[in-house]
């Protein structure tokens, strides 16, 4: 069992960080949230409504956004198309329309991509082809298009691994950056503990597969529990 | 010269028809990795229609529509009815080809249920004996040069769809990483199920401009589907440009070895082809290699 009686709530605009050794359920969690998985028991709300047995692109749809610990980009295309892709959910729906407003439609979007291209400094990568930028830009547009889709609950698996010293930190401001200016609720799954804390509002400590503590970030830190599974695991 | 010429122009007609064949393969198979062994199935299927409806004194342009459009139906029928809850079990991919396997065999069965096996002459608005000059005494049926605009027009449209719109776009995430396409919101399901019409829509465009030089019988598409296949795996199985140049370079080779050789040689060539490509250069002419993530 990979997640057992684990029982959480964000509250809206607070940034959550869920932290835990490795195999402690925490992307399975993330997965369980997007419709990858299904539970078996359980239920998950969002905004008072359950999520719990839909497909990944009708979670989506109801605003649930996330990045993946290994990038899922798509590699052959630019990182505007991989943008664009972000924002299928927000193109009109209604058949006949882009026959008459294509154009319109198309600009509106493309103007949201460029914001958000400006925000996270991706300018120079705008028509490269994701597969040949480095790493921590390819890090930056899966943020991005998870920011394209206008979420309200943001899900982050793993932001900063990976990424240089001073990516991190620029990566770390750009979170809390992302809370005020896109009005949105922040789950985030983080290996460093140091940045974790300094990110969250409130934390979540699991280990192996089950809740281990949760509070402000102080209070899980000091938590002899989650003292021994670090401590345990390293 | 005008000898070699000819032979050239004869090939790249039929071979705008193997592209055509060949791209309905492709555009399966880069975005769910099934061989559609259907494929020419349902070209039959939607041909015979049309031939039904020609031979009831429809036009061509009351025929030609609800043919294609019954090709691409029941290719998304197939989907949505047998593929899709094969694959909720857990059908593996070897399972969901040899279901499309099944999909051929119940369609060639109803085919010769309802059409009879007796071969029959299929009648076209194209003739195959007026004839233009192209150069010195080379010369074009009226029949292979709507072949060769009939392929140009296909592959044209079908990469202004796959480029330039937005469901072109979704398609290219849905077959390049589906996972995640899916959490952007694209319903990767309605995606495929058109991504299967569409390749249909081709294969039955192909088979109505086969048919008034082949004769059609219910096993009639089974050497051009087998061309394609052989087009599709020299352009490379997942490139889509791959399938036109590999479906025009087998039908100008097919035609220069049936001219110079023998004509015996013709069909031969496609599965040397086939051979020689998957040895020599698997990810074939316009194909970009598969990495598998481990």
């Amino acid at each position: 069992m990979a997640l057992n009686r684990v029982n959480l709530s964000v509250t809206e605009k607070s940034i959550m960080g869920i932290i835990g050794p490795n195999g402690s359920g925490k992307t399975t969690l993330f997965n369980c949230l997007t419709g990858i998985y299904h539970p078996d028991r359980g239920d998950i709300l969002f905004e008072g409504k359950s999520v719990r047995n839909l497909s990944p692109d009708r979670i989506a749809a109801r605003g649930i956004a996330r990045t993946f610990q290994n990038l899922r980009l798509f590699m052959n295309m630019s990182t505007l198309d991989n943008l664009l892709l972000g924002r299928h959910l927000r193109f009109n729906k209604n058949p006949l329309y882009p026959l008459f407003r294509i154009r319109k439609e198309e600009i509106r979007h493309r103007e949201w991509v460029e914001g958000i291209i400006d925000f996270l400094d991706l300018q120079a990568y705008r028509n490269s082809r994701v597969a040949d930028c480095p790493y921590g830009v390819q890090k930056r547009i899966e943020l991005g298009r998870a920011l394209a889709l206008e979420p309200r609950l943001l899900l982050l698996d793993e932001p900063i691994s990976g990424l240089t010293s001073e990516e991190k930190e620029e990566s770390a401001y750009l979170i809390t950056e992302i809370r005020g200016r896109f009005e949105v609720t922040i789950l985030l799954v983080e290996h460093d503990l140091r940045i974790a804390s300094r990110l969250s509002d409130t934390m979540t400590a699991l280990y192996y597969g089950q809740k281990l503590a949760e509070g402000s970030p102080d209070e899980v830190k000091r938590n002899p529990e989650v003292i021994r599974a670090y401590l345990g695991d390293d | 010269m005008s000898q070699f010429l000819q032979y050239a122009v004869s090939g790249l007609s039929i071979g705008a028809l193997y592209s055509l064949v060949a791209l309905g393969l492709v555009l399966i198979y880069r975005s769910t990795r099934i061989l559609n062994f259907g494929h020419g199935d349902i070209a039959t299927v939607g041909t015979f229609f049309a031939f039904t409806l020609l031979s009831h004194n429809y036009s061509w342009q009351m025929a030609f529509p609800p043919a294609l459009i019954l090709g691409a139906v029941l290719a998304m029928i197939f989907y949505f009815v047998i593929l899709i809850p094969a694959q909720r079990r857990n059908a593996t991919q070897l399972g969901q080809i040899i279901l499309t396997v099944g999909l051929s065999l119940i369609l060639q069965g109803l085919v010769a249920y309802f059409w009879g096996t007796e071969p029959q002459s299929f009648p076209f608005p194209l003739s195959d004996t007026k004839t233009w000059k192209v150069y010195k005494d080379v010369v074009i049926s009226e029949l292979s040069l709507g072949a060769l605009a009939i392929g140009l027009v296909g592959s044209l449209i079908l990469f202004f769809l796959v480029q330039k719109t937005r469901l072109g776009l979704a398609m290219r995430a849905v077959s390049e990483n589906l996972p995640a396409a899916q959490t952007l919101g694209i319903p990767t399901r309605r995606v495929l199920s058109l991504s299967w019409g569409l390749a249909a829509f081709l294969g039955v465009l192909a088979g109505i401009f086969l048919a008034p030089a082949l004769l059609l019988d219910p096993f009639f598409m089974l050497e051009p589907f087998l061309k394609g296949f052989a087009a599709a795996v020299l352009g490379g199985l997942n490139s889509l440009p791959g399938a036109i140049a590999g479906g025009l370079i087998l039908g100008v080779a097919e035609s220069l070895a049936g001219g110079y050789v023998t004509v015996a040689f013709k069909n031969t060539l496609a599965f040397i082809v086939i051979i020689v490509v998957l040895l020599i250069r698997p990810e074939g002419l316009l194909g970009k290699e598969f990495i598998e993530r481990v």
